[in-house]
């Protein structure tokens, strides 16, 4: 990155919301337009920002991709790391505590760049739909804006540190969020839930990492030292780099150069780091997406939460913990996860079908959508747990693709519900002839959760399988003297199971609540949605059918993105 | 690639043939479907007049919105049949088309690592004669949509619908590989789910839709595995570098599968893609949807039994078919799991449905049961190896199916106009103007009226129509005789006669699948053309048994014209479509239409390796003499049965009597349908709200959160006692004692001075002596 003055596009992007909620407790509560239009500002603002970010990154993709090529073909120690470093733009590093070896370092690769995009699509949504709430509007946009700001941060970040930091940051607004506007009947519950659930997941991921930094320093300061000097020679680390660093970079430097595959970690002779920490940063993490056997907050959440924290949530902070399972987990021990994500994809499995059958059997309108959103993050994790190529793009095509349809699901929810104050799925009926776009939107989500062609499902989906079928010979896991060998292939097959349940309870509900008989006495008072709301929908739902009908526009950024990662894994095609 | 290329270059041409009709759907959806917004209980709307939607306001289609989309939608399907036609002028012109030059082309779609999804178009002589049948019969419905759909509310979104669907049919026919014809699919499927549904105010449409949706989705999804594995084998999903390509067929037939030991890689992936069709084309024992999807508007049936959906489950298992072949060879005998398992499944479904429709009433759902029985005619020979004959029954099938739906469709328009005539012609005391303006009132009294309500699909309450509308009976005749295979004028008994005669010549060379298949067909085909003597009997023959039958007529104008000229032509191919295929050695006939050689047996051969091509069959006279005699014998049996003696009003059907305790079973489908929710829908309820919502949800895991929350609360709880006890004992003691203290030194404070001066006295003593001695210590130490 040139010495010239960058525009430091990354820190605006997660400081406008922070200083739009700043503004906004400075400005007199009662003037709730003023407000509304300094939230859609600074969203429309993120948005904006995260397109450019986006279809930035993916001009520069074609010719990312050749300078790969290049680096896999010289080889050398430390090819995943200088891949991974290759592929970072937008950089951004500040130091910030030295002697720790923090620093505030931001920057985008072919795995984070959609998710950018899909926050900022989701926070225009979570916004335009909180348009009239009147109870408190200035501390609800503030907060909101605070929880966009941490969903930035942790995607943005390459240092774990500043990582943590916005988890935390994104936590605490998201409390008091559903504490405060949730759905009287179970808000406190849920938010406490929640957050429980959560924090403790962070904390454990958040042991694991500091032992990973400690070890690194450890390693580079001990036996490793030539490895540390070599990796600087060879320009992967910085000529001023330090053993102890939370950089993503200088991690993954210290994993090619073997310092988490030592044997004998703690006294256990078979035993090294990867091996020991990787479940507990890997499910640390993945609670967030909601993995069996903690998935329970998610739902109860969802439910509880007003409609923007419902998308925001179930749209992109889920998302959020498979981007960082995947990051800090599969990226930093990869010999940890050839290890363990050959039992890890049991619960992704349990997590797809159980999801589906539980979704299956809701009444409430909101808790189908909550469980199917269990369901599909269960696919997200199953796309990471086949570890090569196909199956992991499909994973990061199903982390935009169920972001968006899920927030336009929770969307569609609220809509029904402003208007019919009943989630209660067998009371409704009819609802098409007076919300018909509502009606369209949600066949489209549904359509897409269930995998049909034309649509973004399709290609996040079919992917996933692919690469679950051809990784199935590779794969053997062995506890004792038990053997299991090729059991992929019968996962998908299974799994496969849940799509089926999928269609059925998408048309169930799509036929009780927007087909059959409408009751007008009852809702007389329905009418159709505000072009605020026809907004919302176009916003997402546009999306679901670009990318379904031209994966071109994604798939190969999330390869690119992917390339350092297989090539640490042993380069699985 | 320029535009030019794309228009001149036959290659690019098959591109632009699902075109048409996507466009349409686009345009129509976005742009011409005008909308005005009527009372619910309108007059315009009173065909689904509902209800639950008493007092509301419903869109319904604008006359100009109406023949916009009727424009766009005729125009788009007329475009693709206009390509097609190009196409497949330029096809036929070609030497040999298939062995060595095919039209295609191909563009990379999705690429992820090292492999590549590509989207490609094909035409080989396969994808020709789906060409000339499909765009055809497409147009066919959609002129007759003009006039069934003219009183609908909602036209122009059956017309853009319907547009969806054709087009998804077309990119299935012209697709170059099985991901894009997997797209088509499933757009199909949800096409067929929407139109099913159509009329969604029904509670019986969407439920029907809905289980269509979900019985062909579980196919589906195997069929998607059997696809993700075959890709995994090859690493491409392009017909032509699987199926041209000898090494890699007999790679897939030596490598042992992942699953099922024994079976090997193209067994596995072929019975997974057979199980997509066997839901696509409706065959046991996933047939239950097709029947219920009769609650479509007609044209919807239509194209569902005939033109596209369930032909489109058997065209991709005969595009797919020496993947089924290989390891093995069924013209020696020698079957394949897969073909075994067609034969078995094609030759009982074959036989089931037969009998089934021999026992209903409703004039829709014999048809329904003849096409699921058509279809295992295909799926039988297909098993045993005739891939020509199934391809040849294929399309004859679709022209005379077509047919007979769309003439039964006039049939039930006839009996509502007839029925109307009846209500107008009781008369409440007012005439139509009046019986309009006050319809809401009018509606409950109505169906109080005409309680139970009169079903204009039973074929009980018709008979006698021949009368009234003249042309349907001609049409419905020809169609019912070309699905009855009458000998040597017929399409179907072309088609169906050379299916027997492959069979026959396995059963001659002692295979027992082939007999099998012979057997079971030969029944099955003698039970079609015995109930479709039934039908007609029942429906155009004898007198009218009910007022709304003797005034039963299609009316006069558009609607009428549009409802009889497809008829007309689609009679045409009915009949004439089957002498494409003649055997040349076939007496008098053959060397009538096939003077040298077979034309349509020497076209299609050529999709396939020479290796695998059939060889053209000797003539043998028993097989041909088995078509005539099922044919005649059913045919004949059946006029015994019902034209002879016609049924009169109020009497039971003569099968009531003969078939017995047989015959509720056969009435009710075997209870099929009744045993599916016994054992899956019930048990996967059950499963769902009992074990897994309330039981592993609701008690293990949250019970485990519970748990662990009420072990905090009581640790909490512990430790607030604790604290109460213990800490707070503490700090709370500390302020306590020193205030004690304070109150104990307080007596000091006397105020007394004496007192004062004795206590500084003894303090000031008591210092000093602390002084002397603590700086004696001190001397002591330092010096010790």
């Amino acid at each position: 990155m040139g010495e010239a003055f960058q525009f430091p596009i990354l820190s605006v992007i997660i400081f406008t919301p922070i200083v739009a909620a700043v503004i906004m407790l400075l400005i007199d509560g009662e003037k709730r337009d003023l407000i509304r239009g300094i939230a859609i500002t600074a969203a429309a603002i993120m948005l904006v920002l995260s397109g450019a970010v986006y279809f930035g990154y993916n001009n520069q993709v074609t010719g990312l991709k050749a300078d790969l090529d290049q680096i896999e073909q010289d080889g050398g120690q430390f090819k995943a790391t200088a891949m991974f470093q290759r592929s970072l733009a937008f950089e951004e590093k500040v130091s910030w505590v030295d002697s720790l070896g923090i620093g505030y370092h931001l920057g985008v690769d072919g795995l984070n760049a959609p998710m950018i995009l899909l926050t900022g699509m989701v926070t225009v949504a979570g916004v335009l739909i909180s348009w009239r709430i009147d109870d408190r509007t200035r501390e609800f946009m503030a907060f909101f804006m605070l929880l966009v700001a941490g969903v930035y941060g942790v995607f943005l970040a390459i240092d774990m540190f500043v990582v943590f930091f916005f988890y935390e940051l994104a936590i605490f607004p998201m409390y008091l969020l559903i504490a405060t506007w949730g759905w009287v009947k179970l808000r406190e519950y849920a938010a406490m839930k929640l957050t429980l659930y959560i924090l403790i997941g962070s904390v454990i991921a958040m042991v694991g990492v500091i032992a990973m930094v400690l070890t690194a320093n450890h390693f580079f300061t001990n036996e490793g030292a030539t490895a540390f000097q070599a990796a600087k020679d060879a320009g992967v680390l910085a000529a001023n780099a330090k053993p102890m660093s939370f950089s993503m970079v200088n991690l993954m430097a210290a994993g090619e150069a073997g310092a988490f595959n030592i044997p004998g970690y703690a006294g256990v002779d078979v035993l090294t780091f990867a091996k020991l920490w990787f479940p507990f940063i890997f499910i640390g993490f993945a609670v967030l997406a909601g993995v069996f056997p903690f998935h329970n907050w998610s739902p109860d959440g969802h439910v509880a939460a007003p409609t923007a924290v419902s998308m925001i949530h179930a749209g992109v902070l889920m998302k959020l913990g498979a981007y960082a399972a995947l990051r800090a987990g599969v990226q930093l021990l990869p010999e940890g996860a050839q290890a363990h994500l050959p039992w890890i994809v049991f619960l992704t499995l349990i997590n797809v079908v159980y999801g589906a059958f539980i979704a299956f059997r809701q009444r409430d309108f909101k808790y189908v959508i909550g469980f199917s959103s269990v369901s599909h993050m269960g696919l997200v994790s199953m796309g990471w747990a086949s570890m090569n190529v196909i199956g992991m793009t499909g994973a990061g095509l199903q982390m935009f693709s169920h972001g968006a349809m899920t927030a336009l699901f929770f969307g569609c929810v609220g809509m029904v519900y402003d208007r019919a104050h009943t989630r209660d799925i067998p009371s409704l009926g009819g609802f098409v002839k007076k919300m018909p776009w509502v009606a369209v939107a949600f066949v489209i989500g549904g359509l897409t959760s269930m995998g049909m062609p034309g649509l973004s499902g399709f290609i996040a989906e079919f992917p996933i399988f692919q690469g679950m079928w051809n990784a199935s010979p590779n794969i053997t896991l062995q506890i004792g003297s038990f053997v299991l060998s090729n059991y992929y292939s019968i996962i998908v097959i299974l799994s496969a199971l849940a799509i089926v349940i999928t269609a059925a309870y998408v048309l169930r509900v799509t036929g009780q609540v927007f087909f059959g008989e409408f009751d007008e006495k009852k809702y007389s008072d329905v009418g159709d949605i505000a072009v605020t709301d026809r907004i919302i929908l176009f916003l997402l739902g546009t999306p679901l059918v670009i990318l379904g009908i031209y994966p071109p526009i994604m798939a190969p950024m999330i390869e690119a993105g992917l390339r350092p990662v297989l090539t640490i894994l042993g380069g699985g095609a | 690639m320029n535009v030019n290329d794309l228009v001149s270059n036959v290659n690019f041409l098959p591109w632009l043939i699902p075109v048409g009709p996507l466009l349409a759907f686009f345009v129509i959806t976005l742009v011409t479907n005008r909308a005005k917004m009527v009372a619910a209980t309108s007059s315009e709307y009173a065909d689904h007049n509902h209800p639950g939607y008493m007092g509301l306001r419903v869109p319904v289609s604008s006359v100009s919105g109406r023949i916009l989309s009727i424009t766009v939608g005729l125009s788009g399907i007329i475009a693709a049949w206009l390509i097609s036609l190009t196409v497949v002028g330029q096809a036929l012109a070609v030497e040999h088309l298939g062995e060595s030059d095919v039209f295609g082309s191909t563009i990379p779609w999705m690429v992820t690592g090292i492999s590549t999804f590509n989207m490609g178009v094909l035409v080989d002589p396969l994808t020709t004669i789906m060409l000339i049948m499909v765009p055809l019969a497409c147009t066919m419905i959609f002129i007759y949509a003009i006039g069934y759909m003219a009183a609908d509310a909602r036209q122009a979104r059956f017309f853009a619908l319907i547009s969806l669907f054709a087009g998804a049919m077309l990119t299935l026919v012209v697709a170059d590989n099985l991901l894009l014809l997997f797209v088509g699919w499933e757009v199909m499927g949800l096409c067929s789910y929407l139109l099913i549904g159509f009329w969604f105010e029904k509670e019986s449409a969407y439920k029907a839709a809905i289980k269509a949706f979900t019985t062909t989705r579980v196919a589906d999804v195997i069929m998607m595995l059997g696809i993700v594995y075959l890709y995994m084998m090859t690493g491409t999903l392009s017909f032509r570098d699987i199926l041209h390509n000898e090494v890699m067929l007999s790679v897939l037939a030596n490598t042992p599968a992942v699953l099922f030991g024994g079976l090997s890689a193209a067994s596995l992936i072929g019975i997974f893609l057979i199980i997509g069709t066997i839901g696509k084309s409706a065959q046991f024992p996933l047939h239950v949807w097709l029947p219920d999807a009769m609650e479509g508007p007609t044209p919807v049936s239509a194209m569902i039994h005939a033109a596209a959906m369930v032909s489109a489950g058997v065209y991709a298992i005969i595009r797919m078919y020496p993947l089924f072949e290989a390891g093995g060879n069924p013209h020696h005998g020698l079957l394949t799991p897969p073909l075994m398992l067609m034969a078995v499944v094609g030759s009982f479904t074959a036989l089931f449905a037969a009998t089934i429709a021999v026992a209903q009433n409703d004039v829709k759902k014999v048809l329904a049961y003849s096409t699921i029985s058509q279809l295992g005619f295909m799926m039988a020979a297909l098993g045993i190896g005739a891939y020509i004959a199934a391809a040849f029954h294929l399309i004859t099938h679709a022209f005379f199916k077509a047919l007979l739906f769309m003439a039964s469709g006039s049939v039930i328009h006839g009996m509502e106009h007839g029925d109307h005539h009846v209500q107008h012609a009781h008369g409440h005391g007012h005439d139509d103007a009046a019986h309009d303006a006050h319809a809401p009132d009018d509606h409950g009294h109505d169906d109080a009226h005409h309680a139970p309500h009169f079903d204009p699909q039973d074929m009980l309450n018709m008979g006698g129509l021949r009368k009234t509308m003249p042309v349907t009976f001609i049409t419905f005749l020809i169609g019912g005789l070309s699905l009855a295979g009458f000998p040597l004028i017929t399409a179907g008994f072309w088609s169906k006669d050379e299916i027997l005669a492959d069979a026959w010549k396995g059963l001659t060379e002692g295979f027992g699948p082939h007999a099998l298949v012979f057997v079971l067909l030969a029944v099955s085909a003698f039970l079609t053309a015995f109930y479709t003597m039934r039908q007609l009997g029942l429906t155009f023959w004898g007198e009218a048994r009910t007022e709304q039958a003797k005034h039963a007529n299609l009316g006069q104008g558009i609607v009428s014209f549009t409802m009889t000229l497809p008829l007309v032509i689609l009679a045409f191919f009915a009949i004439f479509a089957g002498f494409v295929g003649v055997p040349p050695s076939f007496p008098i006939f053959g060397s009538i239409f096939s003077p040298s050689e077979n034309p349509f047996f020497e076209f299609v051969k050529n999709t396939l390796l020479s290796e695998q091509q059939p060889g053209e069959l000797t003539f043998a006279w028993f097989p041909v003499l088995t078509s005539f005699t099922v044919a005649l014998g059913g045919l004949g049996l059946g006029y015994l049965m019902y034209w002879r003696k016609p049924l009169q009003a109020g009497e039971t059907d003569p099968m009531v009597k003969i078939l017995g305790g047989l015959y509720p079973i056969l009435k009710n489908k075997y209870y099929v349908d009744e045993v599916y929710v016994r054992v899956f829908v019930k048990p996967s309820q059950v499963f769902a709200s009992v074990v897994v919502v309330r039981f592993m949800d609701g008690r293990i895991i949250d019970g485990i959160l519970h748990g662990i929350a009420r072990v905090f609360i009581w640790i909490g709880d512990f430790l607030k006692l604790l604290n109460m006890w213990l800490i707070d004992g503490v700090g709370d003691g500390i302020p306590e004692y020193v205030a004690a203290f304070g109150a104990y030194f307080r007596r000091f404070q006397t105020g007394r001075v004496q007192q004062y001066l004795l206590w500084v006295a003894i303090a000031a003593i008591l210092i000093a002596l602390v002084f002397a001695a603590s700086s004696g210590w001190l001397v002591q130490a330092s010096g010790g």
